[in-house]
């Protein structure tokens, strides 16, 4: 399994390609939009070139969501994310870093939530093993404690 | 053009009020809009994975006196919009032209060669990757066995009832102003001879 490091040599090039910018400028925490340039139809450029170069699969909106914080769906009120919205943004964006965002929790500043960090933690999410192996070589879900089939107790 | 249509089309511009509804020029008023066709016939469209079509490049066209006088050639834009027309109809077809398929990004495109007048390009396109929220696709031009130009280019879809599009109509897109017409070329010239119909009779 392909380590961080790995991941963000890997999305350096993705984006130097996508975006035009040099591998040196897309750094962890470079944000997509306000320093790499990105505009909303780069999104669907990177999702894909994400998908052949990590050889995953993405839902849509399960990277970009859409419509994150509308006005008038209680997750927002006068330009400012409410408690809310911020706990939905934790449950969309589970690689985004929210906390940071809280501090000054516009609505414009929603976008500087796409940062190179969260697309690292994304990518190696989903790289992530969701089975393992007993002993006896059953397959078993990754946080199973036991082995559902011979018992074994999993350390 | 009437005082009253003159007046009206200098006060909202002929393009600038795209995306609001209630200022849009109204077609009726203002004549058809400038077609944009450039492929001429589709010749070939394998269901989601390969579409292709053809170019006739003439001297009939204005734009090549003017592109450039004494050495005309195809403008390389109009050549890619071709190529994008090939691989948004290949791209639209898999959905039944359900959505509104707009060209979104050239991540590559490469001209090796050019064309003249008298040449017919091909273009051939291959589907590369396809989603909910658009796709994209690969386009070779060429002529004879002479590469012209390859791309890659990326569509999103859309959809009518996106809020979005402020209610724009589809017909201002890809798949009307008569491009699906290029679809019929092909088929028209299988249809059977006329004398064949009159036996069948």
């Amino acid at each position: 399994m392909a380590t961080n490091e790995e991941i963000l040599v890997k999305i350096q090039e993705v984006l130097a390609n996508a975006l035009g910018v040099d591998n040196e400028e897309v750094t962890p925490s470079a944000t997509l939009v306000g320093d790499l340039g990105a505009e909303s139809i780069d999104f669907l450029d990177i999702v894909f070139n994400l998908e052949k170069e990590f050889d995953i699969k993405i839902k849509r909106g399960e990277l970009f969501p859409e419509n994150l914080a509308a006005e008038g769906d209680g997750l927002a009120i006068d330009g400012v994310v409410t408690e809310d919205g911020l706990a939905k943004l934790r449950e969309r964006l589970p690689h985004a870093d929210v906390d940071a965002f809280a501090v000054d929790p516009k609505v414009e500043n929603i976008q500087d939530l796409f940062t190179i960090d969260m697309l690292v933690k994304f990518v190696a999410a989903k790289n992530a093993p969701t089975t393992k192996s007993c002993p006896l070589g059953h397959e078993c879900a990754v946080n199973a404690s036991n082995c559902p089939q011979c018992g074994h107790q999993f350390a | 053009m009437d005082r009253e249509h003159s007046s009206e089309f200098s006060a909202h511009g002929p393009g600038g009020t795209a995306g609001s509804t209630s200022a849009r020029p109204d077609s009726k008023r203002y004549g058809k809009p400038m077609r944009w066709i450039w492929i001429d016939r589709f010749e070939e469209l394998n269901r989601g994975t390969s579409a292709r079509a053809i170019k006739n490049v003439t001297l009939a066209e204005d734009h090549l006196h003017d592109h450039f006088p004494g050495f005309p050639v195809m403008p390389a834009s109009l050549m890619l919009e071709g190529m994008a027309q090939t691989g948004g109809i290949l791209l639209g077809d898999l959905h039944d032209f359900e959505h509104i398929v707009i060209l979104a990004k050239v991540p590559k495109v490469t001209y090796h060669s050019w064309a003249v007048p008298g040449d017919t390009l091909v273009y051939d396109a291959k589907l590369l990757d396809e989603r909910a929220e658009g796709g994209t696709v690969e386009v070779i031009a060429t002529v004879g066995e002479r590469l012209v130009a390859e791309a890659e280019i990326i569509f999103v879809h859309l959809d009518d009832k996106d809020p979005q599009l402020g209610g724009i109509d589809q017909k201002n897109f890809v798949f009307s102003m008569n491009l699906m017409g290029v679809m019929e070329v092909g088929r028209a010239t299988a249809a059977k001879p006329e004398t064949d119909k009159t036996g069948d009779e």
